[in-house]
């Protein structure tokens, strides 16, 4: 039976607590300093996609000069910060770390990133001086990382940037979209401001692209537009009995923990979760966490070819979650309109896809599971129509760019989510850092030819 | 099991680590503390002149991580009164006949005040002397410590007056702050002293608080030069007792080595320099006196290994191996290796040779690891991209003989060979 306020408030302050503690002193964040070899054309730093200096980051840890350190890390990458909780490190810069080939633990570099980053937005360090307004006017849209990313870096440069986001708070996935034990709404909040505070970026909330404004209006009203909208929809599973109640998307569900607080969302007791990537992990832990009985992951290959890492499944086969490997939705069965049993397709290997993965096939045999609720994590969809009815170039509603950013319509960029179809924060991060670029030189090239 | 007792002018002991004369060993609940551990012997904290000691005392230099990689201190000789220090020597030496028992010694300067002290402490028990000539602080500015040992002829004075009253073994306690140790220790040495003992501790300044702008250590906002000892000194202690070694008066005695022995390789090292005995303080003061047991089991493994039976079997053997530049074989000629099996792809080795050295590695870049490799024609052997790397035994130094026989400098020229050809 789906049911909310399963728990006490201790017990939901237990269960979504930070999930990487930070150092608590600076002796213990030295410790790990120290260890870092501090190599050169670091690997860690070409496995960042944002390029952060990671060794000169953590040299700076050492020689106490913690503003340097922050500053270090915000000049390649504005959210650092959150970026030093959310980020798959272990597939990025703490996988590339050279400790793994002596088959040493790795830099903790995302503790240490953390620790730099957390005192310059407690302390709201003044890192970065904003260049005289250059008059010139940015419209972005949407303001997660590669939108707040974007605007940082134009501000930085004199720029006058307005941000539309469609929902009330900035932040974009990071604020609606990770699991609450990796950051909170408040953290998320104070990052905002502190990217803000450089001055000259406005944000107007709860204003939708394709509803209260168009590209068109943005055009004739700034001198170039970003776009960064995302994705947002989740992909359906085409089945039966997919409408019926307790059947309910991973994003929403992740949405409403992150806006309406543990204790309002109803969960059920015995809970299967579609899908393997980072999102079915989120849903899968934080149903746990919230009080379900019983957690199911269902997911169509084997651990070979999941799409999440190994430190993430970790953290749901430590949270008690099932898996169900090469097993696929059929049918999702009910009774008085609400979701009972879940029959599954047992999958087998084939050739290997476009991804490189193999392919899971289909076999005829099927198993059920009793469920009160499914939730759907087999990725996201873009927002095609939106896409297509602004007439953007796209290949199956992912807008389709130039070069890093640069859009079928003239003095329109796009990046992040929107172009990629769904990565990681710090993809974003650095789409958001490309884009500033391509629209700082389109500006100036444009002055040129105006005067 | 080898030997390793130390017999030092009839002065023997288990073992030939001793405490050197400092605050571990200023009064018997240190000395039975460290002989309980397991010390060969104590050198006695400086009995002497009357003093007055201040707070703070010591200051450290810490590295990468590490505490008190240097160390260094204001304090003066010996603050108890000269009677207890004396009735705690006889406790000691009652309680642990078979340990070294020396006496530090700095009286007034005049012959009467030097006699005196050497009978009390004759007296008392003491198995040796060494006269502190070294203390570089508080002591200097009154003529005594480092002000006797930096002037051969004081030191020889010094010598003399004590020369003609003990009755026991004499040790001279050599101040490094100079720039030879050598006329010091040749005057001395002359003047009869049995044995000598260096390096004291080197003037030093260890740091300064950022905030209050006084260095270390603190004294009611001001500081002074303090003596520094500790790891970061090896080296130094290491090159005057070379020095000592290889000088036909001073090598005549035996010789106390001391500054920074941490471990049983450091008293080693010491050892195959000349030193009988080595003296250790810092490393007791950071982490106490059980530091001895493993001092005394590396050593004794390490001799099993080599097939030394006794200490005396390998003590000096490096002295004659330390020569002059203008000896040393131009035809030698090492390059460097990198084993790619062991290369974790860090980047030091290249970035210091290309910064820093003569461009002999090769970068091919990489995501995320490059490959680094020598440029055999390139490379001078010059031991740098060996040092940085974190890996034992990834960079190996191989030999390529520019030709085979040996040529030095004098030869090299007396040839015309050419000159500035890199």
């Amino acid at each position: 039976m789906l049911q909310n306020n399963r728990l006490t408030e201790a017990e939901y302050k237990v269960n979504f607590s930070d999930i990487h503690p930070p150092y608590t002193n600076v002796n213990a964040a030295l410790v790990d300093a120290n260890r870092c070899l501090f190599c050169y054309d670091a690997p860690c730093t070409k496995s960042c996609p944002t390029s952060i200096d990671v060794p000169k980051f953590i040299k700076q840890i050492t020689t106490a000069n913690i503003k340097g350190s922050a500053h270090t890390i915000f000049s390649s990458n504005i959210l650092g910060a959150g970026c030093s909780k959310v980020c798959p490190v272990e597939k990025l810069c703490e996988g590339s770390c050279v400790y793994n080939l002596l088959d040493e633990a790795p830099i903790p570099i995302a503790k240490l990133q953390r620790y730099s980053t957390e005192r310059a937005i407690e302390q709201k360090w003044k890192l970065f001086t904003r260049k005289p307004s250059t008059g010139k006017k940015v419209a972005i849209v949407g303001a997660g990382p590669a939108g707040l990313s974007c605007a940082f870096n134009l501000s930085k440069e004199g720029v006058d940037v307005t941000i539309y986001e469609k929902e009330s708070k900035a932040g974009g996935l990071m604020t609606y979209g990770i699991a609450a034990y990796k950051v909170t709404p408040e953290f998320c909040e104070d990052e905002v401001n502190y990217i803000l505070s450089i001055g000259g970026i406005e944000i107007k909330y709860n204003t939708a692209l394709g509803k209260d404004i168009t590209i068109a209006e943005l055009q004739s009203q700034y001198d170039a537009v970003y776009l960064a909208f995302g994705v947002g929809l989740a992909r359906q599973l085409s089945v039966p009995g997919e409408n019926l109640a307790g059947v309910v998307d991973a994003i929403s569900f992740i949405y409403e923990l992150r806006s309406k607080g543990f204790s309002s969302v109803p969960v059920g007791d015995k809970v299967a979760v579609i899908g393997l990537g980072m999102t079915a992990i989120d849903a899968a832990t934080q149903a746990k966490r919230l009080g379900a009985k019983e957690v199911t992951i269902v997911y169509r290959r084997t651990q070979d070819e999941m799409p999440c890492t190994q430190v993430e499944l970790d953290i749901a086969m430590l949270d008690g979650c099932k898996l169900s490997w090469l097993a696929a939705p059929k049918e999702v069965l009910g009774s008085d309109g609400k979701a009972t049993h879940l029959v599954c397709t047992k999958m087998k290997l084939g050739e290997p896809d476009a991804s490189g993965r193999r392919s899971p096939i289909e076999t005829d045999e099927t198993f059920t599971l009793e469920v009160d609720m499914v939730i759907k994590a087999a990725g996201q969809m873009p927002f095609e129509a939106l896409v297509k009815d602004n007439n953007l170039n796209n290949k199956s509603g992912k807008v389709s760019v130039e070069g890093k950013s640069v859009t079928s319509i003239n003095g329109v960029y796009a990046g992040g989510d929107c172009v990629n179809g769904g990565r990681e924060v710090v993809d974003a991060v650095q789409a958001g850092k490309d884009g500033a670029a391509s629209i700082l030189n389109f500006i100036a090239t444009n002055t040129t030819n105006e005067h | 099991m080898a030997n390793i007792s130390s017999n030092f002018l009839g002065i023997k002991s288990p073992n030939p680590f001793w405490l050197a004369s400092a605050p571990p060993t200023d009064k018997k609940i240190n000395v039975l503390r460290a002989f309980e551990a397991g010390w060969g012997g104590v050198v006695w904290k400086t009995l002497g002149s009357q003093v007055k000691n201040v707070s703070s005392r010591y200051s450290a230099v810490d590295y990468g991580g590490s505490r008190v990689m240097g160390f260094n201190n204001i304090e003066l000789i010996s603050d108890r009164p000269l009677a207890i220090n004396l009735k705690e020597i006889t406790e000691c030496v009652k309680l642990f006949p078979d340990r070294a028992m020396i006496v530090s010694l700095m009286a007034d300067n005049n012959r009467e005040s030097w006699h005196e002290l050497i009978k009390k402490c004759e007296d008392a028990g003491a198995m040796g002397f060494e006269l502190n000539f070294g203390c570089p602080h508080g002591m200097t500015e009154r003529g005594m410590g480092a002000a006797v040992g930096q002037d051969p002829e004081i030191a020889r004075m010094v010598v003399e007056w004590v020369m003609e009253k003990a009755t026991i073994p004499v040790i001279t306690k050599l101040t490094p702050n100079v720039h030879s140790v050598v006329p010091t220790g040749k005057a001395v040495v002359e003047a009869g002293t049995n044995a000598l003992s260096l390096i004291n501790t080197i003037q030093s300044v260890t740091g300064i608080d950022l905030d209050t702008l006084v260095p270390n250590p603190y004294v009611a906002g001001k500081s002074v030069f303090g003596g520094y000892c500790g790891p970061a000194v090896k080296p130094i202690a290491l090159k005057f007792l070379t020095t000592i070694s290889q000088n036909e008066t001073t090598s005549k005695v035996p010789v106390s080595g001391i500054g920074g022995v941490s471990t049983w390789k450091d008293a080693v090292e010491f050892m195959l320099l000349g030193a009988s005995t080595v003296q250790v303080c810092t490393a007791a003061m950071k982490h106490g006196f059980r530091i001895v047991e493993d001092m005394c089991e590396g050593l004794n493994n390490w001799m099993d290994e080599k097939g030394y039976a006794k200490i005396e079997d390998f003590i000096g053997k490096s002295v004659d191996k330390i020569t002059h530049w203008e000896d040393l074989d131009i035809n030698y000629h090492i390059t460097a290796k990198i084993n790619q099996d062991k290369c974790i792809h860090c980047g030091l080795c290249y970035i210091a040779c290309e910064d820093t050295s003569h461009q002999a590695i090769n970068l091919d870049y990489g995501n995320p690891y490059n490959n680094y490799t020598i440029k055999e024609d390139d490379c001078v052997g010059c031991n740098l991209c060996k040092l940085v790397c974190p890996v034992d035994q990834c960079i190996t130094m191989e030999e390529h003989r520019v030709a085979p026989e040996y040529i030095n400098w004098k030869q090299w020229q007396a040839q015309g060979l050419p000159l500035n050809d890199h």
